[in-house]
């Protein structure tokens, strides 16, 4: 840590910049924390500066992933063997649910805010992001929300029981008396997610460099300035899902309620409205960092910058025309099937360019294989492996029999771990450097890929099979026939469990010490944050750089 | 570095090896709807593979072949505009090819009309119930896995939790139409072979159809995550000859009028505790232990307890009123229509002597039919 | 720059906010919107839940729809529900009353709501009600029963790959809710 603790010189102008954009918190304008940064436990709660911020987020992302992880751990001990053991059914739908919240919410969100936080304002040339308190509180309501959250756990008759999708009526006349603690925590989440999305468009309207065009931004700014209007547009509306929920359970309303004249299908409208933007707010931000990653060990300027641009904003309107994909067996007319069905499928069209670009970007480079390499290669793989499922999850008549099945937890695995996931590793490993002026411990780095990647897919791999061989998902008990495979799967998800470790003994072991990173310790590599000092001082620019 | 990948290799294809019972593919089922889903399937399968081996295997020749180490120095190009139209028209293209058999069988899929038989399909927590529309039969199809397998005392069985006490039987080479609703949330009445999932959602219908090929047992579970039982309420569908079909249907209205004499008897007789406390310790275990537990202990906050409470230990009418008419807003079903007057008397009984509750009461078949008149 | 930035930065932050906050609504709007896309799509099976007039039209004497009726209890209701007649066959645009059988058979007074549902969802816009007891709550006293009376006729524009329709009406214990005067159910009595 120390060395994120360094001493920067004042910089007025960002105090000016602060002092007119911010208008919220007067009294902590008086706080001269420019000047001299307190230390301790102050630093880090009072701290505006985007790398303090973006720390708090990537380490707090990585305790909720290992709790998440955690009850996953648990799901997957119950699921070891046929028969109940270790848990009984309604503890195992809390940990699905909570497990669910946790990783969507609380690792993969607020990661790739911690890594907007660190890298937007050095990528555009920026002395910091353009709403430092604002960001301040954005991160600090966080582990309130989650506090809240897993208390609810402890609550007399458990916490959140009913998926993380929490369909109605299941969730409101059926649900915990902790229904309300789960809602309020969704709606702090919410609110974090949607001042973070602020801070970020904000910051890439009106921070960047002189000179630095919209077509010269690099992909990781684009995706997540793409990301956050996506986020702005859809986490209202789970906000005004989690509230139906609330005033149906505890103040006699019916938006779901049939008895009341309403309808427990159109929660699901709602819901998959935000919910599959949702899907592309996780997975937008990986297609930037891989599109940064990839030209680097290549040695070789990224194929298809602009197209890569079109695909993701095409991407991120589809995502919007494609909710009800998610809902084919709540019956549908056939012409709202259809049309849903093809919207989903086109989908693959802008993703494929995506995956062909690296693919070419690949093509006729001069590779090298260092650990963020290692991570994008995996991804643009097995994220292209879930592609492929939810290409066949688009076909609806397929879909009747893969719905509600592992196979779907399969194709969503892929996706969001060793998509999502993957590629958040493959950033802290290629920033590493930059963030703490070290380099990680190759050796210890290709260990923890090979683990993750091996056990990963002996974890999600055979979770296709038992969708196909009819087990549905969301159940603590099942047939003596898909025991076999269950168990492998439970040791896959052991060991992939246990290889995160690694990762973090190797980051902590890069932020003690190790070998000094230069400025741009990878030989390819472009963009801006490597034209700063490893470790980037504490204000990025304090001038703006010039653009070629 | 070989052979952690060989080893990776050797781990990813040992379910081939283990699994030996366990189908690794996607049912071909017994219905033409589902045949029709198995091929749509396969054939999206190989499309995939075969755009991964050619995406992948691009990707794999540039990472043996260009790498620095091999002195590969990298070449210049960045963009190509007719590479990129190719490959987004080309997989536009495919995708269409693909998007017309799946239309076709998903208009086929979905026209439920002109159906021979027709069964309305009520999902509740976590039972199914079926109703013969034209027949006059109906029942209610529970898991009948015993609580000792589930619970690991005693082996498992080969039909392990895809099990019930009445399967729904369905005539083959007969169009069959579902009408599915639900008592409570939603849940999902799937059939493998059928190629038929449909929600339950309650206070609104939904219709599927089948027209079975082949006479057998097919088992299936629900899809919808239904609260804490979600895993535990099958589906298992008999599909006979149109005779046997015909045979059975005789027998069920032959059993119907048995079973409302038998309830008629009932009401007459007497039973001593013990008998009473025997059968309604059966009829606990089967529909009550679910929610309250086998030791009557409930879930705190979630289900209440039947020990020392004011319902089994206070006055009998109002645990009557409880068990048959339910009780509005909760879980707690109105088991009037479930159970006959005989089996509520039972269980009524067990649960006011049970777990030191010792009230002595015992309650006869007559007192639960003569229940509030 | 500054100031001029911070101008620009209040701006855009006070768009980004008001976009916010309109997806709330938004998510708020989708509720009568679903039920307008419904009724015009049928994407529900949810028929218009008003009494429909009936004027003189022709009956199509050459069409014969047939007509289903399910009665369906939720389980915390202690009724019985049935409809007299489970089948029928009508002609488009022909005036039919029809009746359900209710018995509270429980020591309480109970309120019901039976609430309708259409199958297939395209048919419900077709089906139309003159009288029907599921406009109003049903209040049976202990042990009362009652005839329900439902008066319809279907719409003689129904699309001709309708054949049959099946109605559905789904009893709810609305006893301890106090939908009372809600959402079109419940207003007349």
């Amino acid at each position: 840590m120390n060395t994120l603790t360094r001493e920067a010189k004042p910089n007025m102008e960002i105090a000016q910049v602060e002092a007119a954009s911010d208008h919220q918190d007067e009294h902590l304008q008086q706080d001269e924390h420019h000047q001299q940064h307190p230390s301790g436990i102050k630093r880090w709660l009072f701290t505006t500066n985007h790398k303090d911020i973006g720390t708090l987020y990537l380490w707090f992302s990585f305790i909720m992933f290992l709790t998440g992880g955690a009850m996953a751990m648990v799901i997957r001990a119950e699921l070891f063997q046929p028969g109940l053991q270790l848990i009984e059914p309604n503890f195992f739908n809390q940990m699905t649910t909570v497990h669910g919240l946790i990783m969507v919410f609380g690792a993969v969100m607020p990661a790739f805010t911690g890594l907007a936080n660190w890298l937007i304002p050095m990528m555009i040339g920026a002395p910091d992001m353009a709403l430092p308190r604002m960001n301040n509180w954005s991160f600090w309501i966080l582990p309130f929300a989650f506090t809240i959250l897993l208390s609810s756990l402890f609550m007399e008759g458990g916490g959140p029981n009913f998926g993380w999708t929490f369909y109605a009526p299941l969730s409101t006349t059926y649900s915990p008396d902790s229904t309300a603690l789960f809602v309020f925590s969704i709606h702090i989440m919410g609110i974090s997610s949607i001042m973070g999305a602020i801070n970020v468009i904000v910051t890439i309207v009106n921070m960047r460099a002189p000179g630095m065009t919209w077509m010269k931004l690099p992909l990781f700014v684009w995706t997540w300035l793409i990301t956050a209007f996506l986020l702005i547009a859809v986490m209202p509306v789970l906000a005004g899902t989690v509230t139906m929920v609330l005033t149906d359970k505890y103040f006699g309303t019916s938006f779901f309620d049939a008895a009341g004249g309403g309808d427990p299908v159109m929660f699901q409208h709602i819901f998959w409205f935000f919910g599959h933007p949702e899907v592309y707010i996780m997975i937008l931000p990986s297609f930037g960092i891989i599109s940064a990653i990839v030209p680097t060990f290549s040695r070789k300027k990224l194929f298809g910058y602009s197209s890569m641009v079109y695909a993701t904003s095409s991407i991120a309107i589809l995502s919007f025309l494609v909710w009800a994909h998610h809902m084919f067996t709540t019956g549908m007319p056939v012409f709202a099937e259809l049309f849903f069905m093809y919207c989903t499928m086109l989908i693959a069209v802008p993703t494929g360019v995506k995956v062909f670009n690296w693919v070419a970007t690949m093509w006729r480079g001069s590779l090298t294989f260092e650990t963020p390499m290692l991570f994008a290669i995996a991804f643009i793989i097995l994220f292209t492996i879930g592609g492929f499922s939810g290409l066949m999850l688009a076909i609806t008549p397929a879909d009747f029999q893969y719905h509600d099945t592992y196979f779907v937890v399969a194709h969503f695995h892929y996706v969001l771990v060793t998509g999502a996931i993957f590629s958040i590793m493959a950033a802290a490993y290629y920033w590493l450097p930059k963030w703490t002026g070290n380099m990680y411990d190759e050796k210890l780095g290709k260990i923890h890929f090979w683990c993750s990647v091996i056990s990963v897919n002996v974890l999600f791999f055979p979770m296709h099979f038992l969708g196909l061989a009819g087990m549905p998902r969301r159940i603590p008990d099942y047939a003596v026939q898909f025991a076999d495979v269950n168990q492998i799967v439970s040791i896959g998800g052991f060991a992939f469990g246990l290889s995160q470790f690694i990762f973090l003994a190797l980051v902590i072991k890069c932020i003690r010490g190790g070998e000094k990173a230069a400025a741009k310790p990878w030989e390819g590599a472009e963009g801006l944050e490597w034209t700063l000092p490893s470790p980037a001082p504490y204000h990025s620019f304090t001038t703006p750089p010039e653009i070629k | 570095m070989k052979r952690v990948l060989y080893s990776f290799l050797a781990l990813l294809f040992t379910p081939y090896v283990l699994a030996s019972e366990m189908p690794l593919n996607m049912t071909k089922g017994v219905t033409d709807i589902s045949g029709q889903v198995y091929n749509l399937h396969m054939i999206i399968l190989y499309i995939c593979c075969a755009i991964g081996v050619v995406v992948f295997g691009v990707m794999i020749y540039s990472m043996i072949n260009h790498r620095k180490s091999k002195g590969a120095v990298a070449a210049n190009f960045h963009e190509s505009t007719k590479v990129e139209i190719a490959w987004t028209i080309t997989p536009f293209i495919i995708l269409i090819i693909m998007a017309i058999p799946a239309t076709k069988t998903l208009i086929a899929m979905e026209d439920s009309s002109d159906a021979d038989i027709t069964i309305k399909i009520t999902g509740s927590q976590w039972k199914w119930h079926y109703s013969y529309f034209d027949q006059d039969i109906e029942f209610y199809s529970l898991l009948s896995t015993p609580r000792e397998q589930i619970e690991g005392t005693e082996e498992k069985g080969e039909n392990y939790l895809l099990e019930v006490d009445k399967p729904l039987v369905l005539p083959i080479n007969k169009k069959v139409r579902f009408l599915m609703t639900s008592e409570d949330v939603i849940h999902s009445w799937w059939v493998p072979a059928f190629a038929v999932k449909k929600d339950a959602n309650p206070g609104f219908i939904n219709e599927a159809w089948t027209r079975i090929n082949i006479p057998g047992t097919y088992r299936g579970q629900c899809a919808e995550l239904c609260g804490k039982d979600h895993g535990f309420m099958p589906i298992v569908v008999e599909a006979l000859s149109q005779a046997d079909f015909d045979v059975w249907v005789a027998e069920q209205k032959n059993q119907a009028s048995t079973a409302a004499a038998e309830a008629e008897a009932s009401l007459s007789k007497s039973l001593s505790m013990d008998e009473l406390m025997a059968q309604g310790e059966q009829v606990y275990m089967s529909r009550c232990a679910a929610c309250h537990q086998p030791n009557g202990m409930g879930l705190p906050g979630v289900f209440p307890p039947m020990k020392g409470s004011p319902i089994t230990t206070g006055p009998l009418m109002d645990h009557l009123e409880m068990v048959i008419n339910g009780k509005a807003g909760t879980a707690m079903q109105a088991f009037g229509k479930q159970l006959t007057a005989q089996e509520i008397a039972a269980v009524i009984t067990y649960e006011r002597n049970a777990w030191d509750n010792n009230t002595g009461d015992t309650v006869q078949a007559a007192d639960v039919s003569q229940h509030g008149q | 720059m500054s100031t001029h930035q911070g101008k620009s930065n209040r701006k855009l932050i006070g768009m980004l906010i008001a976009g916010a906050v309109g997806m709330f609504g938004f998510g708020f709007a989708l509720v009568p919107l679903y039920d307008v896309l419904c009724e015009q799509l049928g994407i529900n099976g949810k028929p218009q839940n008003s009494a429909s007039t009936y004027k003189p039209i022709t009956i199509d004497e050459t069409r014969t729809i047939t007509i289903e009726f399910m009665a369906q209890i939720q389980s915390d209701m202690p009724w019985e529900f049935t409809p007299e007649v489970k089948r029928m066959q009508v002609h488009p645009g022909e005036l039919i009353r029809t009746n359900f059988n209710a018995k509270n058979l429980s020591l309480k007074d109970t309120i019901g709501q039976a609430i309708p549902s259409v199958s297939p969802g395209q048919g419900a816009a077709y089906f139309n009600k003159t009288e029907c007891f599921c406009f109003n709550q049903q209040r049976l006293m202990a042990k009362e029963s009652a005839v329900l009376p439902l008066i319809f006729f279907v719409d003689p524009d129904l699309p001709d790959s309708i054949t049959t329709l099946t109605l559905s009406y789904t009893l709810y214990n609305i006893t301890d809710r106090g939908y009372v005067g809600s959402v079109e159910q419940g207003a007349a009595r």
